[in-house]
């Protein structure tokens, strides 16, 4: 049990349940990382013939034939946007239930879910998009490895989003105090790595180009 | 003095703990709304800045060079403030750097050795 004012009682004077979600966050990195990997090696790659299999991300000619680019920059910067702004509403939920302001709490967890959904609705919008495009997990390797990417980062979303919205019906219940905000920080910690696994996929998939 | 000792007699600095708040070991108190709504601020800039870069028609390798400087600058404000490896004991940020550096790696090894390119 935890003296008041003092560190916590374990063997590291740390919270187990944080130390684990650092673990579990510091495996994602090398999930994500293997992931973003594949897409650069694999994005160019052409058919068994030799030959590039459109549709590209961006505007490119083969073989005399111009093919106009999938990737739409304004549209993905504004859902870039979008989730970066949730991590500061999450942020200011940590705030405010450290400092005991329930109600702080629940305005700022629900609009951190309300904005971790319309970054989905983006994500989806765009994955119908591309799909109506020729782009499918088969059209191409381009297709194989962008789906998969970010098809599992946006899994990442939607498990964040869940989780938020669990803790925001918990507190509408009454059940999360002052001292309950260390589960506010782990959703926390969760939600800002999802983040910026975006902020790195956003520069180097859409941004970057060969 | 034994490191049991210490922890058990460490003076509380954070005023803004309750009493049925414990502090971990090797933390300093978060800062307030008002500091992380300029980190916001300061993020929303860089990002409008990235995208305005992009349409500026850089040189390739200079675009190349400026993204990934202000995607490694956002990602780092995320991370120190937002998830408080700045004010947090250094266990954590030791954990979540060895495997940041480990990905790194197998990023870097896998596109050197199979042929990828970055930019």
């Amino acid at each position: 049990m935890a003296v008041a004012g003092h560190s916590l009682e374990t063997s590291t004077g740390l919270d187990n349940r944080k130390l684990l979600m650092w673990l579990f966050l510091a495996s994602e990195c090398l999930f994500f990382g293997s992931l973003i990997a594949a897409y650069l090696l694999y994005r160019d790659r052409p058919g068994p013939n030799g030959v590039p299999i459109p549709p590209f991300p961006q505007d490119r000619a083969v073989n005399g034939v111009q093919y106009k680019g999938l990737f739409d920059i304004p549209f993905t910067s504004v859902s870039a946007f979008v989730l970066l702004m949730s991590s500061v509403t999450m942020v200011l939920a940590l705030a405010s239930i450290q400092r005991g302001d329930r109600r702080g709490l629940q305005i700022w967890l629900f609009s951190t879910a309300v904005l971790g959904m319309l970054f989905l609705s983006g994500q989806a919008y765009e994955f119908t998009n591309f799909h109506h495009e020729g782009l499918s997990l088969s059209s191409n390797l381009f297709g194989t490895t962008f789906f998969v990417l970010t098809g599992f980062h946006g899994a990442h979303v939607t498990i964040g989003v869940l989780i938020l919205l669990s803790l925001f019906a918990t507190t509408l219940r009454g059940k999360i105090g002052k001292e309950d905000s260390l589960k506010i920080e782990l959703a926390g910690l969760y939600w800002h790595f999802v983040d910026i696994v975006w902020i790195v996929i956003f520069t180097l998939i859409y941004l970057v180009q060969p | 003095m034994t490191l049991a000792e210490y922890r058990k007699d460490r003076p509380e600095t954070d005023i803004h703990a309750g009493p049925e708040t414990p502090r971990e070991a090797g933390s300093h108190a978060h800062p307030g709304p008002l500091e992380y709504v300029r980190i916001g601020l300061v993020l929303a800039v860089i990002t409008i800045f990235e995208v305005a870069l992009y349409y500026m028609g850089l040189s390739h390798d200079l675009l190349v060079v400026f993204l990934i400087l202000l995607s490694a600058i956002k990602f780092s404000l995320v991370v120190l403030w937002f998830m408080h490896l700045r004010f947090d004991n250094r266990l954590f940020s030791q954990l979540f750097v060895a495997g940041f550096l480990l990905a790194a790696t197998l990023f870097l090894v896998a596109l050197s050795t199979l042929g990828g390119k970055l930019v």
